[in-house]
């Protein structure tokens, strides 16, 4: 009786970690006769944190438009949170929440403008729309901040609001771009907090970041180099593997050879 | 070499710099830390003779910036955050258009830049605007150093870009400094403090410390502990539920934890965090890098 209901409980956690919401495979990507994406294959797991690394060039934003339905692939079998690439693109878009440090966030208009700006391109009614944005300020404590411009808010919270943003249409899967540049160091610890309360409650991240010590809070990292992931494991295997104290050792290992490098 | 005394700056009702003091040392490689908004770029703005400060006064080699600002001109690299290249010029044209604006050749002062040149010499006709963000980097930096400045400038040369490509960066900046020349550099990462010889750590318009980075560390005087489980998330709210505890933030794969009271130890807080059933639990005593004492100097200054 005991063994069963413990049972039930591990159950749950090694199906909803098993449940894949991207399977890329053979994925190859050209431009001309440069190879940007050469035969990636990954997949990710619900709930899961997947650190998505690499050196400048190495084709990593290649691959995310690619994930995010934007771009479409030279060749490979993809899905995304169940929807294939190549034929439903728009279901993808439809069902993924994106954040970048560039684009996010319309400077020019006030919090509440986006807000009701980015539920009325994912089709929330407006009545969902006003509860959601009444729980969004209220976890931010941007209540009084309501009316004011993008423009006139410190970095750290446009980035928590971006990504609250991002959630607003309740996506499975969350892609988050470079997320903390130039902030604080607390202000950047506070957004992991939001990426970690996401990944409990079932979302999907996948993250890139140039803060290796982001890469260790990942439940799992690969890291491309020249168009080719190089590695792909937990941050304590790959430590293990390449003999190194911290991911910034196993990041320099493998990019320092790079050709495409910069 | 620079002289900085009580500059303040605002832009309407923002108050960039608050009465910013410092001296940079001939030779030295001074950094400028900082998260944005904290007035790295308009200070350096200031020093580069582009903007007017409100109060204060500020002086490069002994020369004003609001008085002597053409001389200045002269005798300063500046590397800008947001590129200084023309896009539609190549490589080669927009270093040339650089050394002929301060009344020099490529070939005169080629040695300077020579190594860091060299690796992007192979794309020397290919438009600036169609470089990768390494490339650029470094061209931008040859161009900052085509008249042979005495000091040199850089706002945040490393924001955005990869570990590798950073560590090359401040492998070139070593070697230029080997050369005498004096080096201002302003960057988000605090990793990259401890390769300054002194640094300022900046928030909000104010310096927090100056110090050479290990002078920084050594100051900090409470208790720091590290501690790690196989759950991160949960073992950080588990830290910060314990009224024990004033902060938990994680560092990597461990949580560095100030205590309340100093003196608590890594055989308590490993008691405390066993009640909570973590698993493979490892905690023991640290020594603080720069990064926990920013951290702590910015709670300091908003309490």
């Amino acid at each position: 009786m005991k063994i069963e209901s413990i049972n039930t409980k591990v159950g749950d956690a090694v199906t909803s970690a098993r449940e894949k919401v991207i399977e890329v495979r053979n994925l190859v990507k050209k431009f001309g006769s440069f190879v940007a994406n050469d035969h990636l294959n990954f997949e990710v797991y619900r709930g899961e944190i997947f650190g998505f690394l690499g050196a400048n060039g190495a084709g990593k934003t290649t691959a995310m438009r690619i994930l995010c339905g934007l771009s479409s692939p030279t060749s490979g079998e993809l899905s995304v949170g169940g929807f294939d690439v190549y034929r439903q693109a728009e279901q993808i878009k439809r069902n993924i929440g994106y954040m970048s440090q560039k684009f996010s966030l319309y400077e020019d208009m006030t919090v509440a403008e986006n807000i009701r700006f980015y539920a009325g391109i994912y089709g929330i009614s407006v009545k969902q729309r006003k509860e959601k944005e009444r729980v969004l300020l209220q976890k931010l404590q941007l209540e009084d901040a309501r009316d004011k411009l993008i423009a006139s808010l410190p970095l750290g919270w446009k980035q928590k609001l971006a990504f609250s943003v991002a959630l607003l249409h309740d996506p499975k899967i969350i892609f988050l771009d470079e997320p903390t540049g130039g902030v604080d160091p607390i202000t950047r610890r506070q957004f992991w907090d939001f990426i970690y309360e996401a990944a409990a409650e079932g979302k999907t991240i996948f993250v890139t970041t140039h803060y290796m010590d982001e890469a260790e809070y990942c439940d799992r990292v690969s890291i491309m180099v020249d168009g080719r992931i190089a590695a792909l494991d937990t941050p304590e295997k790959l430590k293990q593997q390449f003999l190194s104290e911290d991911m910034n050792g196993v990041f320099l290992k493998l990019a320092r050879g790079a050709q495409n490098g910069e | 070499m620079i002289r900085v005394n009580n500059i303040s700056k605002s832009y309407k009702d923002v108050q960039a710099l608050q009465r910013i003091s410092f001296e940079v040392q001939e030779g030295e490689l001074f950094g400028l830390i900082g998260p944005d908004g904290a007035g790295k770029t308009t200070l350096m703005r200031i020093l580069m003779t582009l903007l007017l400060p409100d109060e204060g006064q500020a002086a490069m080699h002994g020369l004003d910036v609001v008085r002597d600002y053409k001389e200045i001109r002269q005798l300063v690299g500046y590397m800008p955050g947001r590129f200084s290249l023309y896009q539609d010029l190549s490589v080669e044209e927009n270093l040339a258009f650089f050394a002929t604006v301060f009344g020099t050749s490529i070939e005169e002062n080629y040695a300077l830049i020579k190594d860091i040149y060299q690796q992007i010499e192979p794309f020397k006709k290919r438009l600036a605007g169609k470089l990768s963000g390494g490339m650029k980097q470094k061209l931008a930096l040859s161009c900052a150093l085509i008249h042979k400045p005495k000091i040199l400038v850089l706002d945040e040369p490393t924001t955005g870009v990869d570990a590798v490509s950073r560590k090359e960066f401040w492998d070139m900046l070593k070697k230029l400094q080997t050369q005498g020349i004096t080096i201002l550099v302003s960057t988000p990462y605090m990793d990259e403090a401890g390769l300054c010889d002194r640094v300022a750590l900046m928030q909000k318009g104010e310096i927090l410390r100056i110090d050479p980075p290990e002078q920084i560390v050594a100051n900090y005087t409470r208790t720091l502990l590290a501690a790690r489980s196989t759950e991160m998330h949960r073992l950080i709210l588990d830290l910060r539920e314990w009224d024990s505890i004033d902060t938990a933030y994680a560092f990597g794969q461990f949580a560095h934890v100030t205590p309340k009271k100093e003196g608590l130890t890594a055989y308590e807080l490993e008691r405390y965090l066993k009640t909570k059933n973590h698993q493979q639990l490892q905690v023991h005593q640290i020594a603080p890098g720069i990064e926990d004492v920013f951290m702590a100097l910015i709670v300091g200054n908003e309490e």
